[in-house]
């Protein structure tokens, strides 16, 4: 532990007993995979919405030994982002990172890491509303009984009321996935573009939801589908752009607007990566 | 009796071998005593169509949530012959089942359009979603069949992508039975189908309603206070009172030769013009 630590709080700030009860809800999630495990969830010191769900999992699986990366949309450097690793530095006093090769936890908002995960990794996803079906049907009983019978018909009226009325299917992130077959699972407000990176991915990934208390996972290598109509099969976003920094033709692009004159350009939003790639650019090893 | 009526009599093997669509013996649900419904018996057979008449407050809707799989009976048995699970009793069975039966074999045409449609989302999309929910994953299949509907319920089919909520109280209930018909069910439940609608927009929905059950041959158990509509639609009717069934018989001979008291102030009480 460093000099930084804080001080009066446990480790990781959770007490053991709650974490123990966490651990308990990701075991159960990662046996049942994109099945929604329902657990106690804890006051955090920041508000709901801002990644409580996804800080409650990783103060229960982080350990000393542990690096911690977090991104927010992609970059290590926004209040999210900075905010939670310096909580998870001073509580736990672990080492903290922005390369995403050097972490063994990442915990996202929106965004999966470009660089391939490995099977060292753990990726914590902060999530707002767990469930897929809310749009169509407000009641819990009646979501649990559709998970529990299979029920998923429902789900396609989103995706027919998309093209109905755009042409295309239109929804661009949150877009709902089946994970091994079974269960229909909301992948949290990662764009689309992300979601093939999910399918049989060598990470372990956990979802927490702090506002809605559940608690869900992906384990190693399971294959996750996204939704389609066979006539209009599932399409990732593309630009014609390029990063305008680090010349990537291939990874998520934000689009940023630069003066008054409504001027923009295109980066790449994992902020890593294009960092990784710009050095490799200037020394080709 | 002479020759040829004896051969207007039907072939009495022939006519037993017909098995019934939903048997129905000693259904009970009472939520106070006298309140609900009890001691009901009847068959219904493919291609019937039943008329459940009565005051408010008989238990008509009752027994017809009882017989729909959406109310649990206090006690009694009800017997439903599926396509796809053979004979089922609809209370021992799986409740997977009874929701597979609700979205492929049947249809519940409730009596407010609101109950029955995603008020939120499109014609289409309504029409669509039982088709989606027995594994439809074609969406110019699903659209072209959407618009078929519409059409078969006299809905412009320019009128597809607007909301139910945009739909006048008569349209919304014609996309109500569109949408419940589209995945052809066998037994089609009806809860005051024409009730909140004037009269003349009650006139063609009634002469849709008899004319899409005849071509495509459905069952039907409707619920009414309305006799008139009950004339029109139904072969058979029962006629309820305090929770109990008072009279049954065809259509015609309960109408116009009650026998029951009950019956026969019921009749009495249409206003004649």
């Amino acid at each position: 532990m460093n000099a930084a630590t804080a001080t009066g709080y446990n480790f990781a700030y959770l007490d053991e007993q709650s974490k123990r009860m966490i651990r308990r809800a990701i075991l159960k999630g990662v046996a049942i995979p994109g099945y929604q495990v329902p657990f106690g969830g804890r006051e955090m010191p920041l508000p709901h919405g801002w990644g409580t769900g996804g800080m409650q999992v990783t103060a229960s699986v982080i350990g000393e030994a542990d690096r911690l990366k977090v991104i927010d949309q992609g970059a290590d450097d926004t209040t999210n982002a900075v905010s939670i690793r310096r909580f998870f530095a001073s509580t736990a006093g672990v080492e903290t990172t922005e390369q995403t090769a050097d972490a063994t936890l990442i915990q996202t908002r929106h965004r999966i890491p470009e660089r391939a995960l490995q099977e060292n990794q753990i990726l914590i996803y902060q999530v707002p509303i767990p469930e897929p079906l809310r749009f169509i049907e407000p009641r819990e009983s009646e979501t649990r009984k559709m998970h529990a019978l299979s029920e998923y018909g429902a789900m396609q009226v989103k995706l027919y009321e998309d093209v109905a009325r755009f042409g295309h299917i239109a929804t661009s992130y949150d877009y709902p996935v089946m994970v091994n077959g079974r269960y229909m699972m909301d992948p949290s407000p990662i764009p689309k573009f992300d979601n093939p990176k999910m399918d049989m991915m060598p990470a372990l990934q956990l979802f927490g939801a702090g506002f809605e208390k559940r608690i869900y996972a992906v384990p190693p290598y399971t294959k996750v589908e996204s939704l389609d109509f066979d006539d209009y099969p599932f399409e990732v976003q593309s630009w014609e752009e390029n990063c305008s920094i680090c010349g990537s033709n291939h990874s998520f692009l934000d689009e940023v607007i630069i003066d008054d004159a409504g001027s923009k350009m295109f980066v790449c939003s994992d902020t890593d990566y294009c960092r990784e790639r710009v050095a490799q650019q200037e020394n080709p090893a | 009796m002479s020759n040829a009526a004896a051969q207007l009599q039907p072939n009495e093997g022939e006519w037993q071998d017909i098995e019934p669509l939903l048997s129905v013996r000693d259904i009970n649900k009472f939520y106070a005593p006298g309140k609900g419904c009890g001691n009901i018996n009847f068959d219904l057979y493919p291609g019937e169509v039943l008329g459940i008449v009565g005051e408010s407050g008989s238990g008509k809707s009752t027994l017809l949530s009882c017989l729909s799989a959406r109310l649990t009976p206090d006690s009694g048995q009800v017997i439903y012959n599926s396509e796809q699970f053979g004979a089922m009793d609809l209370y021992a069975c799986e409740e997977s089942q009874r929701r597979v039966l609700m979205r492929s074999e049947w249809g519940i045409v409730h009596q407010h359009a609101r109950d029955g449609l995603r008020m939120n989302v499109s014609a289409g999309a309504n029409i669509g979603e039982r088709l989606m929910a027995v594994g439809e994953r074609h969406y110019g299949e699903i659209r072209e069949k959407a618009a078929e509907w519409l059409q078969a319920v006299e809905i412009d089919t320019g009128r597809i992508d607007d909301r139910p909520s945009q739909f006048s109280g008569g349209m919304q209930q014609r996309l109500q039975i569109a949408r419940n018909l589209v995945t052809h069910p066998n037994l089609i439940f009806m809860d005051e189908p024409t009730g909140g609608l004037d009269v003349s927009v009650q006139a063609k929905l009634l002469d849709l309603l008899r004319n899409l059950v005849s071509r495509l041959g459905l069952s039907v158990i409707i619920v009414t206070h309305d006799l008139a509509v009950a004339r029109l639609l139904a072969h058979r009717l029962m006629v309820m009172r305090r929770g109990e069934v008072v009279e049954t018989g065809l259509t015609d001979q309960v109408l116009d030769d009650p026998q029951h008291p009950y019956t026969q102030l019921l009749v009495s009480s249409i206003l004649q013009n």
